[in-house]
């Protein structure tokens, strides 16, 4: 039986709804009625804006479908098709290539954002994982889009990646083969990442997206003072730094909507390629398994990954410096999960936090922006002792956090959010 | 409803059953789904290992054949061109005791073989994939370098190679020619393709 003290409509279309559907109750607990802190600044745009790559991903990604052809034959003539022959063919294909290197880049500042302001700490830590899940899900679907067009860089980048699965000991090989399902990559990979790229993986990203909104909206959302809105209520047990999400942060969003759409529309226009990073150069040429490209480098949004698998160049414990380089690139994301409980400091926000925390944030950010230009350039010596030296950065932020963030001095953190 | 008259334990031992034999189940049904993602029969029939007959291949010559989609080169190398080739070391070659895993265990030393006078060797450049020339003899011309030893020299960018697949130093390409898997079915059959322990 329904709960009869559920949130009703008076009367009309929506009354009958409501008997027979959570409706209104729905729209109040997600929207009207959710309150969110009062203070959020210009970093709380991302999630919403990752929300709408989303929602243009899947729109543009359906119409794209529809032009396609999954194998190896027919996929570059038919990317080809879409460019120049299908009605607004191109439009369509750039705002979804466009839109994958913007979801990485709303992605990577919401995520920073995490960082800065402690969103992850107790009680958001699910809120954290499942984001975590997006973002490795989000991986997937970007790396296997990305064979599609079946160019040389989608070849290539594919092939660097699959054997990176071919360095784990014993099973390697046999790995590699299973998800290729040929003894090179072939119209069959093609076609069985064509499935994954638009069935499988949509399905699971919004599952995870859901599952993402209903836990920060259990917990409640941080803000940039990391305090807890929910402490301090009115007499009607709303929280007193906290404002309805809708109309005040939805209208607010527009705003950041606007200016997004005006930079993703500029680029769509005038640099739908990106300067080669959104769109690779190599990839205006059919995938040709017996011609290797002079320099493979995988999509920018992979390459701090890519830059730590290089940098480890020598062997240690009786393992392949191959293989210690995936082991170091799948820590290197793995330990991003666990972030929740190496956070031990009394506060919540780098606003209280004190200046270790602060040099630390700075120097991870730093080392993972360095990283990220490493990845795409060929390697030299000294780039490698560079990306050395920022892996070393990067997992320091991780590992060493548990002690500095407990030991250092903290300031006192306000009662009520500070509007800053 | 209530509790009394239940009885716990059945109730647990029936739930644990039908958790088991569920998940039996399920295990199950999952077999197809991951076998399925395995090379299918006509990939398996594509790159399956073919034989070559080398009865014919004089000492000095030869022979391609393609797997995979791929040249193959087999060799007869003659006692001269394995004194050459085994003579060099590494002031000329880039990793001439093959520590790259670039050819199966059976097939390392230095002239990376099963037999040394036959050399079996995937003809593709390991730089940018281009097909290197045969050029076996030390007077070779157009090979750029004092002294050859025989071998192969790719007209793309330059990189060289010894009779037994091993690239030289300074050159563009970075690893020995890879040696792809094969058996002597006779002594006169190669079969590229399949490993020999597994024969």
């Amino acid at each position: 039986m329904a709960d009869p003290n559920k949130p009703k409509a008076e009367r009309g279309v929506m009354r009958w709804v409501d008997d027979r559907f959570p409706a209104t109750q729905m729209w109040q607990e997600h929207l009207s009625r959710y309150y969110a802190p009062k203070n959020f600044n210009v970093w709380y745009f991302f999630g919403s804006l990752a929300l709408l790559v989303l929602v243009n991903q899947i729109l543009t990604g359906i119409w794209l479908t529809m032009s396609f052809n999954p194998s190896a034959e027919g996929a570059f003539a038919s990317v080809e098709y879409i460019m120049r022959d299908v009605e607004w063919g191109w439009l369509i294909r750039y705002m979804h290539s466009t839109g994958a290197s913007a979801f990485f880049i709303v992605v990577y500042l919401h995520m920073f954002r995490g960082l800065l302001y402690g969103s992850y700490r107790a009680p958001r830590e699910l809120v954290w994982i499942f984001g975590m899940a997006i973002y490795l899900a989000l991986m997937a679907e970007a790396f296997m889009g990305y064979l599609l067009p079946w160019g040389q860089m989608s070849y290539w980048g594919a092939q660097v990646i699959i054997s990176l699965f071919s360095a784990i000991p014993g099973i390697g090989p046999d790995l590699a083969q299973w998800i290729r399902g040929d003894y090179l990559i072939s119209g069959i990979t093609l076609n069985r990442f064509f499935a994954l790229h638009v069935v499988a993986l949509p399905i699971v990203i919004l599952a995870l997206v859901v599952l993402h909104i209903i836990a920060l909206h259990e917990v409640g959302s941080n803000n940039p003072d990391g305090i807890d809105i929910k402490a301090r209520k009115d007499e009607s047990g709303r929280p007193l730094d906290g404002i309805p999400f809708h109309p005040y942060y939805t209208v607010k969003d527009l705003v950041g909507v606007a200016v997004f759409l005006f930079v993703f529309c500029g680029v769509i226009f005038y640099f739908p390629e990106g300067g080669g990073y959104f769109l690779e150069k190599p990839n205006f040429e059919p995938a040709d398994p017996l011609k290797t490209p002079d320099h493979i480098a995988p999509v920018w949004y992979f390459t701090p990954f890519y830059a730590i698998l290089r940098a480890i160049t020598f062997s240690l414990f009786g393992l392949e410096a191959k293989f210690l380089g995936v082991l170091c690139m799948g820590a290197a994301i793995a330990v991003l999960f666990v972030l929740p409980w190496l956070d031990r400091s009394r506060v919540r926000s780098i606003r209280y936090k004190g200046w270790v925390s602060k040099l630390m944030l700075a120097l991870f950010a730093a080392s993972f922006v360095t990283l990220g230009v490493l990845g795409v350039l060929p390697p030299t010596t000294a780039r490698t002792a560079l990306a050395q030296l920022c892996t070393v950065i990067y997992f320091a932020f991780f590992l060493l956090m548990p002690f500095y963030s407990r030991w250092e001095k903290t300031k006192p953190v306000p009662e009520r959010v500070t509007g800053r | 409803m209530t509790d009394s008259g239940v009885n716990k334990g059945r109730r647990r031992f029936l739930v644990g059953a039908t958790t088991v034999v569920g998940a039996i189940g399920a295990v199950g049904v999952a077999v197809p789904f991951v076998a399925s993602w395995q090379p299918s029969a006509r990939a398996r029939a594509a790159g399956a290992p073919i034989k070559a007959d080398i009865s014919k291949l004089e000492p000095g010559q030869r022979m391609i054949v393609e797997w995979r989609g791929r040249p193959i080169w087999i060799l007869n190398r003659t006692p001269e061109m394995i004194a050459r080739t085994e003579a060099l070391g590494a002031d000329r070659l880039a990793d001439p005791d093959s520590r790259e895993p670039q050819q199966p265990d059976y097939a390392d030393g230095p002239m990376r073989a099963i037999r040394p006078e036959i050399g079996v060797l995937i003809g593709i450049c390991t730089h940018l994939g281009c097909s290197p020339l045969f050029k076996p003899d030390p007077d070779a011309e157009g090979v750029g370098v004092a002294n050859w030893p025989g071998g192969f020299f790719c007209p793309c960018h330059g990189s060289r190679f010894d009779l037994a697949g091993r690239v030289f130093v300074n050159v563009p390409a970075p690893l020995n020619l890879e040696v792809p898997p094969y058996r002597f079915e006779s002594d006169d059959v190669i079969v590229v393709g399949e490993d020999e322990e597994t024969a």
